[in-house]
């Protein structure tokens, strides 16, 4: 059975949907920008399959998961960065316990 | 003449890394979590080769293998107090399980109504000299800005990590 297009966005599919259930489920800040980088993970392997199966010569696919990549390596320093205040402000690292602006 | 990716890597590379995906939501420990996501990305890595994205797979390694999966190692173990703090709870969640079970339904719907044609890849596929002239020609603006982000995050990650207004 040859693999094509189709079952690397099948894959790239399921990778984000863990990855949404982890952002969204975990209450250690930590896992959830983890499960972030999963799902931007699937994100540039969608972008990669489908420059080299419909526009290889372009590889504007890849081009834009450079870009994809940069910024999410931006986004979890700062993300990494700001857990890190959290804890020097709260003592803990743990989502459920930034209620201070619940009314 | 068209060529096809090799199944057998394929399937073993889409194994490693739903297989770890999985494991790092389900493992209690957050550093297990955190070396699982760095086998996610490795493994990524090596679906990019399949893909003939040489560039990116070196890009993918360096960054998330190397620099990320560091960082998030350090975070882990200064926002620790005790050894013992690593093992969490598993905070499942039905609800967040059947939203992801539901989204990844429609997305599988449409990619089988999208890609059923695609199945063959292109047999001609530029290397990393064409990627780097590309890179430098075409994108050369969005690559400085791209760089001007990483700039701006890096100073703002150390603004924001020492406690923020010189303190």
């Amino acid at each position: 059975m040859t693999v094509g297009l189709g079952h690397f966005l099948v894959l790239a599919a399921a990778l984000f949907c863990v990855g949404l259930y982890g952002a969204l489920s975990k209450r250690s800040s930590v896992m959830v920008l983890m499960s972030l980088e999963l799902m931007a993970n699937a994100v540039n392997i969608n972008l990669v399959a489908l420059s080299r199966f419909v526009t290889p010569a372009d590889m504007t696919g890849q081009v834009f998961a450079v870009f994809s990549m940069v910024v999410s390596a931006a986004e979890i320093g700062l993300g990494l960065a700001l857990v890190l205040a959290i804890y020097r402000a709260t003592r803990s690292a743990e989502l459920v316990k930034l209620d201070r602006l619940r009314g | 003449m068209a060529e096809t990716v090799n199944g057998i890597a394929f399937w073993c590379l889409a194994a490693a890394t739903l297989g770890g995906a999985l494991a790092m939501m389900s493992t209690r420990n957050v550093m297990h979590a955190a070396f699982w996501l760095l086998e996610v990305m490795a493994a990524s890595a090596g679906l990019f080769l399949l893909l003939s994205a040489e560039y990116l797979a070196m890009v993918q390694l360096m960054v998330y293998a190397g620099a990320v999966s560091v960082l998030l190692l350090f975070v882990i173990m200064l926002t620790l107090r005790r050894r013992e703090d690593a093992e969490r709870p598993l905070d499942a969640s039905l609800g967040v399980a059947a939203l992801a079970a539901l989204l990844l339904g429609a997305i599988l719907m449409g990619v089988s109504r999208f890609s059923a044609p695609e199945v063959e890849m292109p047999a001609e596929a530029p290397g990393v000299e064409e990627f780097g002239r590309v890179l430098f020609t075409d994108w050369a603006l969005p690559f400085e800005v791209a760089s001007v982000v990483l700039l701006v995050a890096l100073v703002g990650a150390v603004w924001w990590a020492r406690g923020g207004d010189g303190r």
